[in-house]
């Protein structure tokens, strides 16, 4: 019942991160394959640090931040009357900023092979370049939004370290999956711990298997 | 009309253009590669920046002063693209169907069937772009440019990815755009040959400025765009009334400026048809008295009106004129000091070979 309720919450939890992520991940990527700003570097640097620090760090920022004595942590007591620490809402908060990259990378990539060139053909064919990202540079990217998609689905399910931090380990509010199977193995319930690792790892597999099988076009670059 | 008056620098290279186009027919732009060509067609759809003015009959485009800059989609150009730019996820249909939903109905005077019909693109409907033939994609990319109802065409060397022999499957599609559907075109080529049959003007670039801008005819007998219009293949497009064809020689006779002429017999044309002939210059010799127990059948009185010579070149380019039409005879700088040649002088004008170009309607 335990691992039911754990597994239901990640599921929500990469849902609700990756719905996010479809649309804000979207426009950096498409912004990021598009522009000659010299900020550039910068914003994908910043874009790309979760990959590099350890999620203790990006956890402890967070969890910072988000405190009720910061201002956007105060804001949030304000706003909904309760935490964003500890809670479902601070969870989805830094599961976005902790997958941004898997979303972002694949589809700059992507953006970034499609190019202008079938833009420009959409232009003269009298398409708005709104109606053009829509009917042109989407589906011509779709692989990419898939290996975006799954990708950032899997990681929200996987992630540890920057939960651990923001939410610590609360039944049905934050305890997802890797906080439960961290919380059986504490309890030396390892039979319990068995079956949670191995279904993660067995989901794991498959979605990547389907990334790589599904998407030689357009490399990964994830480490 | 289409008045373009700009200025555009991208890296090293600097455009600079101020001419004005009548839009109608084909005006064919010719230049060596790197001349700005293609340059001038991305300003004008407004896919690169520039300064100045670019204005469509009383539509203005850009106008820098009054900082106007249409957007590329509210141009009405249609832009066929070199690489045709077809879109890869839909079909045939579907890419025909972009075009003319995004085409207000006001303005709709061309629709799918003409099209389908004009460029027999019916079996290739339900297919995708990665399943068709080069000349295949040229033609369906024509065809939705044309869907769009654009106010003129643009055309950056459509042919220049196919052979010679899908060359001439396709030239004829695109004069039955400008025929049938009455839309005017800029048509970009460095293929001399391509635009002498096409085109009812051209505009010669050369390093980013207009050169010449005048009727082919004219064009192609400057001496001094040889550069542009190229030494090889460089030539002339005379008219020509058909007299008959000669069945037993294989052979169809012609009269330019009251002179009789013959060429390979040409089933397709018929007495009393004007025609337009092109001579290459290196077909074209010249002499002072009339040869006689010769091969060459075509000899033609004319006067010099021009000579030019290159720099360094072993070759001097002669512009010879019958009445009122004029021809190209490429000759060696030695035969010009041989025979003492001098503009204003008499000389009897040998034809090596004619080539049909086109009928004029």
């Amino acid at each position: 019942m335990n691992n039911l309720a754990a597994i239901w919450l990640t599921v929500q939890l990469a849902t609700v991160t990756t719905c996010i992520l479809l649309f804000f991940g979207t426009a950096l990527a498409w912004w990021l394959s598009r522009t000659k700003s010299r900020a550039k570097p910068i914003i994908e640097a910043v874009t790309a640090l979760p990959l590099v620090l350890p999620p203790t760090v990006l956890g402890f920022y967070l969890l910072v931040i988000m405190s009720p004595d910061n201002a956007i942590g105060s804001f949030w007591v304000h706003l909904t009357g309760s935490t964003l620490t500890f809670s479902f809402a601070g969870l989805v908060v830094a599961s976005v900023i902790y997958s941004l990259p898997f979303m972002v990378q694949p589809l700059q990539n992507a953006f970034e092979t499609v190019g202008s060139e079938p833009l420009e053909a959409a232009a003269s064919l009298r398409a708005t370049p709104l109606n053009a990202f829509f009917t042109v540079a989407m589906p011509l990217s779709a692989r990419g939004f898939l290996t975006a998609i799954v990708l950032t689905f899997a990681h929200t399910v996987g992630e540890f370290g920057v939960v651990l931090m923001v939410g610590g380990n609360i039944p049905g509010e934050t305890r997802v999956i890797s906080i439960a199977i961290y919380e059986h193995v504490e309890t030396l319930q390892y039979a319990a711990a068995h079956s949670l690792s191995l279904a993660l790892l067995g989901f794991s597999f498959v979605v990547l298997l389907a990334v790589y099988t599904l998407n030689r076009r357009f490399p990964i670059r994830i480490r | 009309m289409l008045a373009i008056d700009i200025c555009a620098s991208l890296g090293e290279f600097e455009l600079e253009v101020t001419t004005k186009i009548p839009l109608d027919g084909i005006t064919g732009i010719l230049g060596p590669s790197g001349s700005g060509k293609t340059t001038l067609l991305r300003v004008l759809a407004g896919f690169e920046p520039a300064e100045g003015r670019i204005i469509v009959d009383d539509e203005v485009w850009l106008d820098t002063k009054s900082k106007t800059d249409i957007a590329p989609h509210r141009r009405s150009l249609g832009y066929m693209f070199q690489d045709t730019r077809l879109f890869d996820h839909l079909s045939v249909a579907g890419n025909l169907e972009y075009a003319t939903s995004r085409t207000l109905s006001e303005i709709k005077q061309i629709v799918v069937d003409d099209v389908v019909d004009a460029f027999d693109l019916s079996p290739l409907l339900k297919r995708r772009p990665a399943e068709l033939s080069g000349g295949e994609k040229q033609r369906v990319a024509l065809a939705r440019t044309l869907l769009t109802n654009p106010r003129f065409l643009v055309l950056d060397e459509p042919l220049s990815a196919l052979d010679e022999q899908r060359r001439s499957d396709i030239l004829p599609y695109i004069d039955t755009m400008a025929s049938q559907f009455q839309v005017p075109a800029l048509y970009v080529s460095h293929a001399v040959g391509e635009v002498a049959h096409i085109a009812r003007r051209i505009l010669a670039l050369s390093n980013g400025r207009v050169q010449a801008n005048g009727p082919t005819n004219e064009i192609l007998e400057r001496l001094d765009l040889l550069d542009v219009t190229g030494r090889f293949e460089a030539g002339s497009v005379v008219e020509a009334t058909v007299i008959d064809h000669v069945e037993r020689h294989r052979l169809t006779r012609l009269t330019i400026d009251g002179q009789t002429l013959t060429m390979p017999m040409e089933p397709g044309v018929a007495p009393g048809d004007q025609i337009r002939l092109r001579v290459r210059a290196r077909d074209v010799a010249l002499a002072l008295i009339r040869p006689e127990s010769i091969s060459i059948r075509n000899i033609l009185d004319a006067t010099i009106v021009d000579l030019f010579q290159g720099p360094e070149s072993p070759y001097v380019e002669a512009l010879v004129e019958f009445e009122k039409q004029r021809l190209r005879a490429r000759i060696t700088l030695a035969s010009v000091e041989d025979l003492s040649l001098a503009v204003g002088m008499h000389v009897f004008v040998l034809i090596k070979s004619v080539t049909f170009e086109s009928s004029l309607a």
